[in-house]
């Protein structure tokens, strides 16, 4: 539990500590005196009961004294909270941070673009965030920092992580059918190691062995399997599998016409998601990856999709 | 009325007979009677989907259904728990039989009204649940309807909202027919300060339905507005603010916990004076706190809030007021606890099942510091902690207490006795079941699972099948509880008038009570807890 991960983390758990600290006391306590009176004063023990209606001492003991423990409590969660709140340092790396059903994507000063978030330990580092359909909410456990992020409002966060290592990043507001999986890690490397990562452009532009393989690099990361199975499994959206060629009904304005799945429509199906919706499934819940996708990478994961037979 | 007995309300034959004398009933006992069975039809189907959720959290991955179907369940169990079960609860099952007999009257105010309450809960109930069978699948939005997921699901999410909203009214009636009751029906010589605790949280309550449903009843409204006629409240496609319908949301829905917890706190401070043959410690005191909840209980909504991004200040403010109103929650377990001390405690399963409110009562309470507090709140928010949190509140307190107190109004309720070997072992088994259950979601919640997870990283599954193996166990423990009272309402030994040698009004009538209650109106003389 306590782990002092982050900078925020310090201040959260000493406040974790002082209050579980008061819960336990006072459970323990008051468990105890309860059992001892029943025990004492059963009927068998204590056949007759003296009446007492009350005390003003001890009730006024019994409110000032939990009074004055609930607000050091107060002082405590709000003094630990307080940097979670402040603007980040001058200084600090800023990373932008795209929130969508149902993954996360991260983008560097230097146009760098992955899933999962690479961060050096020791240095400030602010996510500039939003969320492009509902609300979710960035959630790294290990660093105690959470933050909603609302579809239309940009929201901010910083932290400095202090040992490398590899952690947990959940969002933790519901967001629909696939939100437990709307997972990943973030990865804190020393600092040479991610300078090393970070000037390391040519890992943003794919390299592998084929077309096919560069494209199933790219579905990955933008997160596509979250709906789109490629085993022909029906999740949010159309399987991938042996979809290429095909012919299949499409609801376009409203009116059903049936069209084949060429180059074209997959394009289409990228920049325009509501355009052409395959029948059986739902408007409204892809959005376009128009301005984050480039025409080369559009262009693998057509090849990839051919390959999927 | 002539010379002769008046028969029991159980067997006067009115107007109608049959099922349609119970259903067209203006008599107070018979509708709390009504509520309770429809109460728990819906409770014994919301038990079942809970047990079916933790089944499927016994292991990481896909267990017994998919993801679509586990969000479905999590979202029907929350409506039909909170909306159809607790809200109404206790004030409509406990409190329409006994708020009447307890301050001296013969029926509540309004008993058409309160027929109509039922009527309304009833039709409410329909229309939610019809959500599940009609349109495009159950919703599968969580019993919050956060926006803007509600606007983009495709699930049939309105007749959800329109249930809750028709409940509301529900709601809000039998708020105001209490009120009124308590404001002119006492018993001659009943002055405020001699009226039993049960009816005055019944009190604090009714203020707390009349005043704060309507807010929730409006905003479900403007859903209704913003997803039929596209006018942008919470939608930001639509140039509206979803962090409004979350204030807008919890205005109501933070002060409903109250309405839930405080009749549960009554019953308790009903149950321990008989059981401990002595008068209840600091009556006042407890009458106060009450009274404090239902009016700090307003003001504290945004500690649901604290990881939406409100202004600093306002973080600050619900913090410290959430903090105050835990201080009239402790006056009460403390009051409650002495009321023990120097009693001479008779050991019988209702004394049993509020000892244990108690303990679960504080650790639901105590918890809520955590949660009270800025920081520690941003690391549970939306985690297994606040599941946790809030069942050891809203089913460990409402619930333990509503066993309380139906074991301890069960002979008077039907003239008869259950088994009490039957009860002790039923609550002893749903007691630890109870704990294994939700005792380890406290773990997971500091360790950073967060909540309405279909699935899970295998580094949470230990504390998870522990807590799926406490479900089955209480779920064990609650047909045996519900099997005994359900044979002894009709087979049961006949009660006696006064089985535990309680002191307030309902004690001093016949089991089952007669029709109007009393043959004649009782004056009162003394405070409602006196041992001699």
């Amino acid at each position: 539990m306590f782990s002092n991960l982050s900078n925020i983390a310090e201040g959260v758990d000493n406040a974790f500590l002082i209050i579980l600290s008061i819960i336990f006391f006072f459970l323990i306590g008051l468990t105890v005196l309860l059992v001892v009176f029943i025990f004492r004063y059963r009927e068998s023990k204590n056949p007759k009961a003296t009446q007492i209606e009350g005390n003003n001492t001890l009730e006024l003991l019994w409110t000032i004294i939990p009074l004055i423990l609930v607000l050091g409590m107060f002082y405590f969660g709000w003094t630990s909270w307080k940097p979670l709140n402040s603007d980040p340092p001058k200084d600090a790396m800023v990373i932008k941070v795209t929130a969508r059903m149902w993954n996360w994507s991260f983008e560097y000063e230097n146009g760098k673009h992955t899933d999962t978030l690479y961060i050096p330990a020791g240095k400030p580092v602010a996510l500039d965030m939003k969320a492009l359909d509902v609300i979710h909410s960035l959630y790294i456990p290990a660093f105690r920092i959470k933050q909603d992020i609302i579809p239309g409002t940009p929201r901010k966060a910083w932290f400095i992580a202090n040992s490398p290592g590899s952690y947990d990043l959940f969002c933790a507001e519901y967001c629909g059918l696939q939100h437990s999986y709307m997972l990943t890690s973030v990865e804190v490397k020393t600092s040479k190691e991610f300078d090393a990562w970070y000037i390391d452009t040519t890992q943003t532009v794919v390299v592998a062995a084929s077309p096919q393989l560069a494209g199933k690099q790219i579905v990955q990361k933008y997160g596509c399997n979250a709906c789109h199975s490629t085993d022909g499994t029906k999740i949010v959206g159309p399987s991938y599998k042996g979809i290429f060629g095909e012919e299949i009904t499409v609801i376009t304005g409203g009116k059903e016409r049936i069209i084949t799945v060429d180059e074209e429509y997959i394009r289409h199906s990228i920049l325009e998601p509501d355009a052409d919706v395959v029948k059986g499934y739902n408007k409204g819940l892809m959005i376009t990856y128009r301005d984050q996708i480039t025409e080369e990478e559009i262009n693998l994961i057509i090849e990839y999709i051919k390959s999927l037979k | 009325m002539s010379e002769s007995k008046q028969p029991s309300y159980l067997e006067y034959q009115g107007k109608y007979k049959g099922l349609f004398g119970w259903i067209f009933s203006v008599d107070h006992k018979r509708i709390g009677l009504l509520y309770m069975y429809s109460i728990m039809t819906f409770f014994i189907v919301g038990a079942t989907l809970g047990l079916l959720m933790k089944l499927e959290l016994i292991a990481p991955g896909k267990t017994i259904m998919d993801a679509q179907t586990y969000n479905g369940l999590f979202t029907l169990h929350g409506i039909t728990m909170i909306f159809l079960i607790v809200i109404p609860g206790i004030p409509a099952i406990l409190g329409n039989f006994f708020l009447p007999i307890m301050i001296g009257a013969k029926d509540v105010a309004f008993p058409r009204l309160n027929l109509l309450s039922w009527w309304i809960y009833i039709i409410g109930a329909v229309i939610a649940l019809s959500s599940q069978f009609m349109g495009s699948g159950p919703p599968d939005t969580g019993w919050t309807f956060y926006a803007p997921y509600s606007f983009k699901t495709t699930t049939n999410m309105l007749p959800a909202v329109l249930g809750a909203f028709t409940l509301g009214f529900s709601s809000i009636l039998t708020g105001l027919n209490f009120i009124v009751t308590m404001h002119r029906m006492r018993a001659p010589g009943m002055n405020w300060m001699k009226m039993p605790l049960f009816p005055w949280t019944l009190y604090g309550t009714a203020w707390i339905q009349l005043l704060a449903t309507p807010i929730v009843g409006i905003t479900l409204l403007m859903v209704v507005a913003e997803r039929t006629l596209h006018v942008g409240f919470f939608d930001p496609a639509l140039g509206g603010d979803p962090v409004l319908y979350q204030h807008l949301f919890w205005i109501y829905s933070h002060p409903a916990v109250y309405v839930m917890i405080l009749p549960a706190m009554g019953v308790i401070s009903e149950i321990l004076p008989t059981f401990a043959r002595k008068t209840i410690f600091g009556y006042k005191a407890i009458v106060a706190s009450t009274l404090a909840i239902a009016f700090v209980g307003y003001f504290v909504w945004g500690h649901h809030m604290f990881t939406a991004g409100m202004s600093g200040t306002a973080q600050f403010a619900f913090s410290f007021l959430t903090f105050l109103v835990a201080i009239p929650s402790a006056i009460k377990v403390f009051n409650w606890i002495s009321t023990l001390y120097k009693g001479s405690i008779h050991l019988a399963v209702p004394f049993y099942w509020a000892a244990s409110f108690i303990f679960v009562f504080m650790i639901g309470g105590l918890s809520g510091l955590v949660l009270g507090a800025l920081s520690t709140n941003v690391h549970v928010h939306d985690t297994a902690f606040v599941v946790a949190h809030f069942h050891f509140i809203v089913f460990g307190g409402v619930g333990f207490a509503f066993m309380a107190g139906i074991h301890y109004w069960f002979p008077k309720i039907y003239g008869r006795m259950y088994d009490e070997s039957w009860a002790l072992t039923g609550w002893v088994v749903f007691f630890l079941g109870f704990l294994a259950l939700y005792s380890p979601m406290f773990y997971l919640g500091m360790k950073g699972m967060p909540r309405r997870y279909f699935d899970y990283l295998p580094e949470y599954h230990g504390p998870n099948i522990f807590s799926s193996l406490g479900a089955v166990v209480m779920i064990f423990g609650l047909a045996l509880i519900i099997i005994n009272l359900i044979r002894s309402a009709r087979k049961g030994e006949k009660a006696t008038a006064n089985p535990w040698n309680g002191t307030t009004l309902e004690w001093t009538i016949e089991s089952p009570p007669i029709l109007e209650n009393f043959e004649e109106i009782p004056t009162v003389t003394e405070p409602p807890y006196h041992y001699k």
